[in-house]
């Protein structure tokens, strides 16, 4: 568990309400009620509406989850379904 | 055309009647494969690291925005955006001018294993999202993506990629866009991650050769569905201006051909070859050994060439130019002036410089820029040094066919180095020469002589003489030759006979004017004998003369007598007296 006190700002790439996407949505709500209670913000971003910010974050594959703070930036992609994975992955826990 | 309709997109079927091609706008592409790659159909290029596959493509973009007015989307997964723009500002390509105009569209994907994680499911909408908001903005025609394979280097989950990359070709098809994926090559197969299996309408495959270490950049069409092409490799340049790929071999022998003539620039050559000199459009070849003028012989057609106005092209690949122009000033042969024409242009380069047939391209550019009616390569042999023969002669066939559909008049000189090895070089390119001359060393008498005679002269009457060829401070020359009891005579053996004849002739003159003077002589002898006699008949004539006057005399007086005597006896005696005293 992390004792930082910054804010974690996460951004989801999904591209329309695909399965994969709702799946990986939950998940990460999930995940941060657990970890991050109260000092996450999550932005949720369809690049079928917005394709233009594709580029900006270097999105490929969807569903990409982006931390954005703290940096340094970490990606992970996929629907999040390892819970182990996506916190080593945002660096919530140590690996 | 079996992904005609598979979901949304406009009419397809445009392509049902003969597969349309996009040009690519790089020369020599277009010709080899017929019209350019498939139209609406994503394209193969692959090779190794340094083959010039980006180089390709981007050149492919540029000039559909700038010549054919298709816009088209650079992606790339290698290079950023920015330095791509800096690679490819050598070759004068504003890409980001063409940004800003909305000609062109580059999106750089940054893939960092690094930074990222995959946890599960996936599929990489996001870069079609990308690439299709990318195509959408400027609408886009054509597509690069170079080079997709990174994204192996940077996700893990093989199996989804292979299915998001046939999606991703499909997907390409279905949008209509003109799309060239370059792709590495891997060891036993086009690309290392069968890149092959997805793009199978037209696969070109770039190479990057050295050979004694000497590089050459070659392209083959591997594959091209339902099109004809070119199957040779083909060799391309790099250059200052892009790609030029070489469509060398023309596949017909079925160029235009001219009887023109045109004069070899030295009279007396020309009057062996029918006195009219080579034809138009053929091809000539001057060999010999070292030092037997075979370079004056070619900068005199030169010379001969732009006295008429024409313009001529002289490949210099022994000697730097200007040591030519210097050298041929001592025969009387000023190159400068037609150099500051513009008529005559030098092109003096090592033939070690790049390969054989980087060669061919350099001066099939060259050609094309300057548009000469005589080409002029000096010398031909030095080209073994960075290849084998039969490699050599696969090079000027090749540069002889181009010329010759262009009606191009070429004359390349050869160095043959001695006696054994002479006919090899030379038989290597004979038959594709339609003229054939050769210098030969004659080492007689202490002295070594040049002798020029016509080997063969396809289509016209040529002499069979053996001439002796003469260069001197005005020029070039050739002079029949003696042929003495010792052989052919040339140099001082042929001034010593010339001589001789000389001496003779005047002793000869001396002997007749000798016997002349004899009969004048014995003709004064039997005049003057004439003379006498003549002389002599008039005396005795003389003395005849007299006879007979005595003798009328005698007659005159005897009749006289008689007719006084009649008179007295008829009795005039006072008379008769005086008739008897007399």
């Amino acid at each position: 568990m992390t004792t930082e006190h910054k804010k974690w700002e996460l951004r989801l790439y999904i591209a329309g309400h695909t399965e994969k996407s709702v799946t990986a949505l939950n998940n990460l709500r999930r995940y941060c009620e657990e970890h991050l209670k109260g000092q996450y913000k999550i932005e949720v971003i369809d690049l079928l509406r917005k394709p233009q910010l594709a580029e900006g974050d270097q999105i490929l594959a969807t569903p990409t989850l982006v931390r954005k703070v703290p940096e340094p930036i970490r990606k992970i992609i996929g629907d999040l379904s390892n819970e182990e994975k996506v916190l080593v992955g945002l660096n919530i826990i140590p690996a | 055309m079996k992904t005609t309709n598979n979901t949304k997109q406009k009419k397809e079927n445009k392509t049902l009647p003969s597969l349309q091609k996009s040009p690519t706008g790089i020369s020599g592409l277009d010709e080899v494969t017929g019209g350019g790659i498939p139209k609406g159909r994503p394209t193969l290029v692959c090779g190794e690291a340094g083959s010039g596959k980006t180089m390709l493509s981007i050149e492919f973009i540029v000039k559909g925005a700038m010549q054919f007015n298709e816009p088209g989307v650079i992606m790339t997964f290698e290079e950023r955006a920015a330095e791509l723009a800096v690679n490819v500002a050598s070759l004068g390509f504003d890409l980001e001018k063409l940004q800003a105009d909305k000609k062109i569209k580059m999106d750089y994907v940054h893939i960092s294993r690094a930074e990222i994680q995959e946890t599960g499911e996936y599929d990489l909408d996001g870069l079609f999202i990308r690439l299709g908001h990318a195509i959408d903005s400027i609408k886009a025609k054509r597509v690069v993506l170079d080079t997709i394979e990174n994204l192996f280097g940077g996700l893990d989950n093989e199996g989804i990629l292979r299915a998001e990359l046939r999606r991703l070709f499909t997907w390409l098809k279905d949008k209509g866009v003109t799309a060239i994926i370059t792709g590495e090559r891997g060891e036993g197969k086009l690309t290392r991650y069968g890149l092959e299996e997805y793009v199978s309408d037209c696969v070109i495959l770039l190479d990057h050769r050295v050979v004694n270490q000497i590089s050459t950049r070659r392209m083959r069409i591997v594959k091209y569905r339902g099109s004809l092409h070119g199957t040779n490799e083909y060799p391309f340049l790099i250059d200052a201006e892009g790609i030029s790929v070489l469509p060398v071999t023309s596949l017909k022998l079925d160029k235009e051909i001219t009887s023109d003539r045109i004069s070899s620039g030295i009279p007396t050559i020309d009057e062996m070859l029918g006195s009219k000199g080579f034809f138009r459009g053929s091809s000539i070849l001057i060999s010999g050994t070292a030092g037997t003028g075979k370079t004056s012989i070619a900068t005199a057609f030169a010379d001969g060439v732009c006295q008429n106005k024409e313009r001529c092209l002289f490949f210099a690949f022994e000697e730097p130019p200007l040591q030519i122009i210097r050298n041929m000033r001592s025969i009387n042969m000023d190159l400068n002036k037609h150099v500051k024409a513009g008529l005559l242009k030098f092109c003096g380069a090592r033939p070690t410089l790049y390969g054989l047939e980087m060669h061919l391209v350099a001066i099939h550019k060259e050609i094309q820029q300057f548009k000469p009616s005589v080409v002029i390569l000096d010398p031909i042999t030095n080209f073994i040094s960075i290849g084998s023969i039969s490699e050599v002669k696969n090079m000027l066939i090749r540069l002889v066919d181009f010329l010759q559909n262009e009606q191009i008049t070429v004359m390349f000189t050869a160095l043959t180095l001695n006696d054994q090895m002479n006919d090899q070089t030379d038989e290597a390119i004979s038959s594709l020469v339609d003229s054939w001359l050769l210098i030969k060393d004659i080492e007689y008498n202490g002295e070594r002589n040049r002798a020029m005679y016509v080997m063969k002269s396809r289509g016209m009457k040529h002499s069979n003489q053996v001439r002796e060829f003469v260069i001197s401070d005005d020029g070039l020359e050739l002079i029949d030759v003696y042929v003495g009891p010792d052989g052919v005579l040339t140099g001082s053996a042929r001034e010593a006979q010339m001589l001789q004849e000389e001496t003779g002739v005047a002793i000869h003159n001396y002997a007749l004017s000798r016997k002349d003077r004899e009969i004048m002589r014995k003709r004064k002898v039997l005049e003057s004998k004439i003379a006498n006699l003549n002389s002599e008949f008039e005396s005795v004539e003389e003395e005849l003369n007299k006879v007979y006057e005595e003798e009328e005399l005698r007659k005159q007086i005897l009749s006289k007598n008689r007719e006084m005597m009649q008179t007295i006896r008829r009795g005039n005696g006072a008379d008769e007296p005086q008739n008897t005293k007399k």
